[in-house]
């Protein structure tokens, strides 16, 4: 049930394009198939998107809320962001984590992926479908699981480390507080993620790995490659797309993470907000909420995303996905 | 021969740890809703409750935690996913028909469309749908939610199902419609039922999204009868916040059929976002 083998279907190449697609000449079918669902994502993707750039120069505060026009403020929105320390403290803290959780989750990743190849069968999938538990944890449990593992009285952490010899460790931990500050708060909101987002990485290599073929690696070994170099020079140039594809999409998880920071750190610790809570918390945060700023905080967010996802088009393009 | 032994010791021993780890974290989960009170607050954790009570769990689902019953919780939620579900299997199953057996104009535009929506912040999304909602009096339902789950889950369904769709063979509907079958017929008798186990599997994942489903039901939702499970989770978590053993317990009943659900239709997961990748 683990195996991921038939997760590479086909061979590859591309297949030639059915030859009774070209033969039908379809003239509403196709158009009224695709219609429902080009309705529900218009009123509920595009339209709201298009909402938020009209609302990012208005203000829409509790008075808008009870049915009074939006006020136009023009650019004063995000003359104000731009100008409040607090923004790039907050832009800070989501590329950094960003930096960091895509990284540990491509490098972890990709370890346990090649681990899992290296395995035998029974062996691989059992290891998998274990690795599978983390992933299919939800992120509101998996965030609940985390605080009470980083917990300050009978947390499991705290009392490793308190064993751990102090030369090691340091001392202390005892009763160290791991959400009193933002350094040490996205220090377990990276453990989080990372140990959520590793096994579809993980899953997604070992399933490019089994598509090479076994010669390349065998005429490595002949010559005599290393491990290092037979990753390098085989590998990695076979997997090179699917390296891309999970890049691309982590960049853009680990970029809004939302649910596990709010769980972890709440709406009252500002100090560890980053770009998506900050313009949360501007919109519906207090009891006077700024829909406006919110908004414009989002624009800022969307358009960084933007760009990401403007580069995973272009790769799943290439890569013949839409055809 | 003695090398290679050393290696798969090695192999195995690597694996077991990447298993432990991977596991630790819900393991804790279920083994803390276990315990009772003065074993989770214990100096010395222990990795199995000595004492296994059924006390947390007691608790949560016989209403101690809310002022409302677990099970209203529990119908909330799976109503919610339920319906998305069904909608937006309808919705992706006529759209990854139309993508996967014809060509038309738009269609490459269509399916960059498909993918740049999966890739839009919808914690950017919730502040205008808030007040589209509010609008059309949706604020505080679950019809409301449920609307907004259908928009969520449908992109990533299509994606998924126009493999299924475009594996089955052609010369079958052709067959059919030499044998005179109209088009409804050939769908509903030969097309259904080999595309149910792609249909299937992405039912599931269409379900984990709207049962997992967090920031939308918490900014929506004002009533605590029309929470959904993560929701009241949350709300319990943010309340009593040293109450482990409820908090454990509640999570395990979260969590437990998602991970069931999951390791069902994992492996399709996998093909749904990289296939081409994969194909290299």
């Amino acid at each position: 049930m683990l195996d991921t083998a038939p997760a590479v279907r086909g061979t590859p190449g591309r297949k030639p394009p059915g030859r009774a697609r070209s033969r039908r000449r379809p003239r509403f079918g196709p158009y009224l198939l695709i219609a429902p669902t080009v309705v529900v994502i218009a009123l509920l993707m595009f339209w709201p998107m298009v909402q938020i750039g009209i609302m990012s120069f208005q203000k829409v505060g509790n008075r808008q809320l009870r049915g009074e026009p939006a006020e136009p403020v023009g650019t004063e929105n995000f003359r104000t962001i731009f100008d409040d320390p607090f923004f790039w403290q907050t832009l800070r803290h989501t590329v950094i984590f960003a930096v960091v959780a895509v990284s540990l989750t491509m490098l972890v990743g990709t370890l346990v992926g090649l681990l899992l190849n290296k395995l035998g069968k029974k062996m691989s999938n059992f290891v998998a479908g274990g690795v599978m538990v983390a992933w299919a944890t939800p992120p509101v449990t998996a965030a609940i699981i985390f605080t009470w593992l980083f917990g300050t009285t009978g947390g499991v952490v705290n009392w490793s480390l308190d064993l751990l010899p102090d030369f090691l460790v340091g001392s202390g931990w005892d009763d160290y507080n791991w959400f009193a500050k933002p350094l040490s708060t996205y220090t377990v909101l990276t453990v989080c993620v990372v140990w959520q987002a590793c096994p579809f990485v993980a899953v997604s290599v070992l399933a490019g790995l089994k598509s090479v073929p076994g010669e390349l690696y065998e005429a490595a070994r002949v010559d005599g490659s290393g491990p290092w170099r037979t990753f390098w020079s085989i590998t990695y140039p076979m997997l090179k797309p699917i390296f891309l594809v999970l890049l691309v999409m982590s960049i853009i998880w680990d970029f809004k993470v939302f649910t596990q920071l709010f769980v972890m750190a709440g709406m009252a610790n500002r100090d560890s907000f980053n770009l998506s809570l900050y313009a949360y918390s501007e919109a519906f945060g207090s009891m006077n909420p700024k829909l406006g700023m919110g908004s414009a905080i989002a624009l800022v967010l969307t358009l960084i995303l933007l760009v990401v996802t403007a580069l995973y088009v272009r790769v799943m393009v290439r890569q013949g996905e839409t055809r | 021969m003695k090398r290679s032994l050393t290696r798969r010791i090695v192999l195995n021993g690597t694996g077991l740890l990447v298993f432990v780890c991977a596991v630790f974290p819900v393991f804790w989960m279920a083994s803390t809703a276990f315990k009772p009170n003065n074993e989770i607050f214990s100096t010395t954790p222990k990795p199995f409750p000595s004492h296994p009570t059924l006390e947390h769990f007691d608790l949560v689902l016989n209403g101690g935690i809310a002022e409302v019953s677990f099970w209203e919780y529990f119908r909330n939620s799976a109503i919610l996913a339920l319906v998305t579900v069904v909608a937006s299997s309808l919705l992706a199953l006529l759209a990854a028909t139309a993508v996967a057996r014809f060509r038309f104009r738009f269609r490459t535009t269509f399916l960059i469309m498909l993918l740049v929506v999966q890739m839009v912040p919808l914690e950017a999304l919730v502040i205008p749908l808030f007040l589209d909602l509010k609008k059309l009096d949706l604020l505080n339902t679950l019809p409301g939610l449920a609307i907004v789950y259908i928009g969520f889950a449908v992109p990533f369904a299509i994606w998924m199902l126009r493999g299924f769709v475009a594996a089955v063979p052609r010369e079958l509907e052709e067959a059919a419609a030499i044998d005179g079958a109209g088009p409804v017929r050939t769908f509903f008798k030969v097309m259904l039922p080999l595309v149910a186990p792609g249909l299937v599997a992405t039912s599931i994942f269409s379900f984990i999204t709207a049962w997992n489903e967090f920031i939308f039901a918490f900014t929506f939702l004002d009533d605590q009868e029309k929470y959904t499970l993560p929701i009241m989770l949350q709300f319990f978590f943010g309340r009593s916040g040293n109450a482990w053993g409820p908090i454990m317990a509640a999570s395990t009943l979260l969590t437990i059929p998602v991970i069931a659900f999951f390791l069902l239709v994992q492996r399709r997961m996998v093909s749904g976002l990289t296939a081409g990748a994969v194909k290299g």
